[in-house]
């Protein structure tokens, strides 16, 4: 475990920390009474459930009908919510999966709570899949399902039917992982609680952990094997998302270039997600021990990698749409930076190609405040690139008596507020009944890097009970 | 594991002196039952001569069975029980498999294997654990030994603990 760390290296976790200060920082929120600053957040984030529910409800009630769609947009903020919280939840698996195939050790303390965005998000997602169907009582349709028509099967050539697969896999596969990541650590906080309730459920959910030798090395091999076919899967994910465009024939979806795209994508705007998120967490739970400056600079260098790839595939899609000599194309993407909707188009532009190229100032990336405004741009950015990639392909017809705009009506606006209640509240609720730094991964990283390891106790300390 | 003070535990406080342990103590012909340390000590389940785990054979079979049952599902409902043409494509249209074949494969592979895992570890919800130190899921790495499956005496095998390194030797 403890091998040779490079000297120059970082450390993960300052302050000195001993094994049992990880246990007793992390699980103080846990077991302590809710903060002030929590129940205030829990609270605003309950308000604004309440209020997007209503929203999503009279939507189901009334039907799509209510929100701002036309015969010529008949995809616009369902599908960009959609696509854009499915690209948020990438994040989480990348961080524990694909840092875990690579060996990144700074993974281990942002992991639990990246991953519990990505479930939170991929729900999120699925509200607005319900949502867009109209009738979502209707909804295991899109299932297999025997039926009373003969059976007439879903169509497994149609990526709208990938979709839902892809999706649904995603999110009972990220749950399986997630849980079983938090089994050992369900085990330290039962051993440690006192009252009578919590005894019952963080036993009932820590399946009986003990730690054993056996049932480690076990785990360890299961976690490796579950994050070698997350990695895959996440990549899958929104590669198929990609093609309920790509497959179609309107121009500026019809494009090969989408699927990696999309992926760079949703990775940037995930990573940006989780900043956001961990440098509030960060901030509200006092984990500044845990996660350091160092981490923070790391998700900045991901966010600006994955931002210029994200930024290459723009120009690449422009530079295609006048070289294919495809007119329909060309116009396609010249109404897009000049047409009625050229605000989207720049606002996209700035957020997502030019403000994370700012991360390339050291003094930059390694600040607080920057860096948090900075995730939330790109993320306002990635917003406007869905809408973009979805409205102005669809808003001018073949034929002008078809043009069309789309203006969002309050129902629009509520429904996607509906997904932020949902995730904020969900994430609340996961910040104080489950640890969010990962105790045990953390653990054992710690030595060699964590600074002043205590110190071997003299061996005279030894106590028996002969 | 039941508590009438057949095991004598050794309880260390850091991971590389409990794996520096395991070897010593058994060169004493001591026989270990288990070690318990709050997270994963690389090379650990080797020390003790626990057998490399079948864990990976298992998921790929799950993982076989699930690209295998994708395939099947797929092809009774495309081909064989209502065919229809889409696209002028064959009712026989692999390619566009691919993507739901891919993720039943994961599907299968992830929950076999994690309920493979539970399993083989006795783990499952609601199970009373055997605590044999209440510390073990915080900072102590404890040593497990049977006395009645060893030779030596309860007092030999304390005294090897303590040799090796224990900050607290205890019976349970």
């Amino acid at each position: 475990m403890s091998h040779v760390v490079s000297p120059i290296r970082e450390k993960l976790v300052t302050g000195g920390k001993s094994y049992h200060d990880v246990t007793h920082d992390i699980c103080k929120q846990v077991e302590g009474e809710p903060t002030k600053e929590w129940k205030w957040a829990f609270g605003i984030s309950c308000v604004v459930f309440a209020y997007g529910a209503y929203c999503l409800f009279y939507t189901w009630w009334q039907g799509i009908g209510v929100w701002g769609l036309n015969k010529t947009v008949g995809w616009a903020w369902d599908i960009t919510n959609f696509v854009w919280w499915v690209g948020i939840g990438h994040a989480g698996t990348l961080i524990s999966a694909v840092l875990l195939l690579f060996r990144q050790k700074w993974r281990t303390s942002i992991n639990r709570s990246a991953e519990a965005m990505t479930i939170f998000a991929v729900l999120c997602a699925a509200s607005f899949i319900l949502a867009h169907m109209g009738r979502p009582w209707l909804a295991h349709w899109a299932l297999p399902l025997p039926n009373t028509y003969g059976s007439l099967w879903v169509n497994f050539n149609s990526p709208l039917v990938w979709d839902v697969f892809a999706i649904s896999t995603y999110l009972s596969v990220s749950l399986l992982f997630w849980y079983m990541g938090l089994v050992p650590d369900l085990a330290t906080i039962r051993d440690r609680a006192t009252t009578k309730a919590s005894k019952f459920w963080y036993g009932f959910f820590s399946l009986g952990w003990t730690g054993s030798a056996k049932t480690w090395a076990r785990y360890e091999y299961m976690s490796l094997i579950l994050a070698g076919i997350s990695t895959p899967l996440v990549l899958s994910v929104h590669t198929i998302v990609s093609m309920d465009f790509a497959t179609s024939v309107i121009p500026g979806w019809h494009t090969t270039i989408f699927p990696p795209y999309f992926v760079a994508g949703a990775i940037f705007s995930g990573f940006a997600m989780v900043q956001t998120l961990l440098l509030i967490t960060r901030v509200v739970f006092h984990l500044e021990d845990y996660i350091t400056i160092e981490h923070i600079e790391m998700m900045n260098i991901v966010i600006t990698i994955t931002g210029s790839i994200v930024g290459i595939a723009y120009l690449t899609e422009f530079f295609m749409a006048w070289y294919s000599g495809v007119e329909y194309e060309s116009y396609a993407f010249i109404n897009r930076a000049t047409g009625p909707y050229w605000w989207a188009y720049w606002m996209m532009m700035t957020c997502n190609v030019i403000s994370p190229q700012l991360f390339w100032a050291k003094s930059i990336r390694t600040n607080l405040l920057v860096s948090f405004f900075l995730s939330i741009v790109v993320n306002v950015g990635m917003w406007f690139e869905r809408f973009v990639i979805i409205v102005t392909s669809l808003h001018r017809d073949y034929i002008p008596s078809s043009w069309a705009m789309f203006s969002p009506t309050m129902y629009d606006i509520g429904d996607y507020i509906f997904s932020f209640g949902l995730f904020f509240t969900l994430f609340f609720l996961f910040a104080k009944f489950l640890p969010v730094v990962n105790m045990a991964e953390v653990k054992a990283v710690m030595k060699g890097v964590s600074t002043n390891y205590p110190a071997k106790k003299a061996k005279a300390s030894i106590k028996t009970d002969e | 594991m039941s508590s009438t003070n057949n095991y004598i535990l050794g309880v260390y406080d850091d991971e590389d002196e409990v794996l520096h342990a395991v070897s010593e103590v058994k060169s004493k012909g001591i026989k270990i039952e288990e070690v318990y340390t709050p997270f994963p000590i690389h090379g650990l389940d080797t020390a003790l001569g626990h057998p490399r785990t079948r864990l990976p054979i298992a998921a790929f079979m799950f993982g076989c069975l699930g690209l295998v049952c994708a395939q099947a599902l797929i092809n009774y409902t495309m081909v064989f029980d209502w065919p229809m043409i889409i696209g002028g494509k064959d009712f026989f249209a692999l390619p566009d498999w691919i993507p739901i074949t891919f993720e039943g494969t994961v599907l299968f592979t992830a929950f076999g294997l994690v309920t493979t895992f539970c399993i083989s570890n006795d783990l499952y919800p609601g199970k009373k654990p055997e605590i044999l130190d209440i510390r073990i899921t915080d900072d102590r790495f404890v040593m497990a030994i049977n006395v009645d499956k060893n030779k030596k005496s309860a007092a030999d095998i304390k005294k090897a603990l303590k040799d090796s390194g224990a900050v607290e030797v205890n019976v349970k």
